[in-house]
């Protein structure tokens, strides 16, 4: 999704090198997609195998002076979010973003992640709905394609904030596609406020500069 | 099994009771032995309670989010509109149970009697399993690491009495891992017909069903076909077709042409669908002349020719 399929990772004196997406080396990337020889290769593990790599990619890539670290995790609740949740600990997370769509069947999974994220104390920064609604290229018209409603409720019920809705966006989808920088190329697409709301509310968390 | 610990090594491993982690696991000893290494004596159990049923299909998927578990549902409620045909539909996305939703079974509890678990039965002809039954509340949360999830899967395959069945449907979480592998290990014996795998049409999730594809190589369990789901949106207010999930790269038609996979199907969006898994009944019944009910009946029947060719005892008529 960010355009740096096939690149390597290397080994410095302080450890793993993430891969910067972008010439301004602001965004850099750390994954198991770099360390599989062929693309297609299926990464058939058990949990203690994933929980091993999960804690070495915390511990032993050079992240250097970060501002964000962003850790996008598999759905559920189980090895893998229990391996990043040990191992982030000591850094003091600031939260975790849980993200569903609009429909009861989706809310009805992730309210056990809310109840997981509550177990393991790790705050809950906010709930976003993602796939909110399809407006028509054609006549304007907006369905709700996945229904609506589930992600307010489900925040309201548990007590968390609602960070906003994202739409269902086809410019969104082809970018990740094809590996473009959604928000510089984009600003006019129906996606890009919800987006740039949500990344705002994060930012007013917690301030760069402040520790 | 007791629970394991934190960085076990794996029971079937060469570390297994001789690794660092390994000291003060009360299966210290068994690992060490060498018994952990042979065969888990649960794959005869469930050979002989897998007799009774005829066809077994995985319903996999390499990315969350696709629809596979709308598909399983509906394959279960696709084959038992026939009367005649006894289909079992088991739920082994432990974390994330919602099978029971689709179906409109929730709150409904599993019951023991002398022959092991009863199924939860929406129809006489309908009977479904899933740790969401075993749960007191939709907030409880099943934090489970690989082995315990591994035991669960386990005691569904044995301990349910599925009694006779044509059809047994089997969920999964998506990726490759724990679920996975066990369900594949704890049904070597008793022969599984085959895999569906559930794609959306973009290349991003594509690319994670060629890694399913290369599973199910791995693995040795036969392909039946892959179907192609959130494939085109019809404007309710317009009628005019738009893309939703674009298939950037040609969409599950051109990979599963390079992979030599069949395609079963193309299942257009209708928010009927959702909203019909919101209410646990059937799209198939709700919205009967939807494009993408059409779509569903075409691939079902599919599966079902497929798993016609092959003998319940896992023979094929019809080299595969």
């Amino acid at each position: 999704m960010l355009r740096v399929q096939g690149k390597a990772v290397h080994q410095c004196d302080s450890g793993w090198v993430p891969v910067f997406v972008d010439q301004e080396q602001s965004i850099s990337l750390m994954s198991v997609g770099f360390l599989l020889e062929k693309p297609d290769e299926a990464v058939v593990w058990r949990g203690p195998k994933k929980n091993a790599l999960i804690k070495q990619f915390v511990s032993d890539v050079a992240w250097g002076q970060l501002d964000y670290l962003v850790v996008d995790t598999p759905p559920g609740t189980s090895d893998e979010h229990m391996a990043v949740v040990d191992a982030m600990r000591p850094y003091s997370p600031l939260g975790a973003l849980v993200v569903t769509t609009p429909q009861a069947v989706s809310v009805g999974d992730v309210r056990r992640e809310l109840t997981f994220c509550k177990k393991v104390g790790l705050r809950v920064i906010g709930v976003v709905e993602n796939m909110s609604g399809f407006v028509c290229p054609h006549c304007a018209e907006c369905t709700n394609v996945f229904s609506r409603g589930g992600g307010e409720e489900l925040a309201r019920h548990a007590g968390v904030p609602f960070l906003g809705s994202v739409p269902l966006d086809p410019t969104l989808t082809r970018s990740l596609e094809e590996g473009r920088d959604f928000i510089r190329g984009f600003p006019k697409s129906p996606a890009f406020p919800a987006l740039s709301c949500i990344a705002q509310k994060i930012l007013n968390e917690a301030p760069v500069g402040l520790s | 099994m007791e629970e394991v610990p934190h960085d076990c090594p794996g029971v079937g491993s060469a570390q297994a009771g001789r690794g660092a982690s390994c000291q003060g696991c009360p299966n210290q000893g068994l690992c060490a032995s060498g018994a952990g290494a042979a065969p888990d004596p649960a794959i005869e159990e469930i050979k002989e309670k897998m007799k009774t049923v005829k066809h077994k299909i995985l319903v996999l998927s390499g990315k969350g989010g696709v629809g596979k578990s709308t598909f399983s549902a509906h394959l279960a409620h696709g084959l038992a509109e026939d009367e005649n045909t006894q289909v079992a539909l088991l739920d082994i996305d432990i974390c994330g149970p919602s099978i029971p939703k689709i179906m409109g079974l929730e709150g409904e509890q599993v019951h023991q009697s002398g022959s092991g678990w009863s199924p939860v039965f929406l129809e006489d002809n309908l009977g479904v399993m899933s740790v969401g039954f075993l749960l007191s509340s939709p907030d409880d949360a099943v934090i489970w690491r690989g082995p315990k999830k591994n035991g669960m899967i386990k005691q569904f395959l044995r301990d349910v009495d599925w009694g006779e069945v044509d059809y047994l449907i089997v969920d999964t979480p998506p990726g490759t891992s724990d679920e996975h592998l066990s369900a594949v290990q704890y049904l070597a014996a008793a022969h599984i017909d085959g895999a569906v795998i559930i794609t959306t049409p973009q290349e991003v999730s594509l690319q994670d069903v060629r890694k399913e594809i290369n599973f199910c190589h791995k693995v040795k369990l036969p392909i039946i076909g892959v179907v192609e789901n959130m494939s085109g949106f019809i404007c309710p207010k317009c009628q005019k077709e738009s893309q939703i999930f674009p298939p950037t790269t040609g969409g599950a038609e051109v990979m599963c042409q390079g992979l030599k996979v069949p395609l079963l199907g193309k299942v257009p969006l209708d928010p009927r669908i959702g909203k019909s898994c919101d209410k646990g009944q059937s799209f198939l019944v709700e919205a009967p002349d939807s494009p993408a009910t059409l779509a569903y009946r075409s691939i079902i029947q599919r599966i079902q020719e497929f798993c016609s060719l092959r003998q319940p005892k896992g023979e094929n008529l019809v080299g595969s």
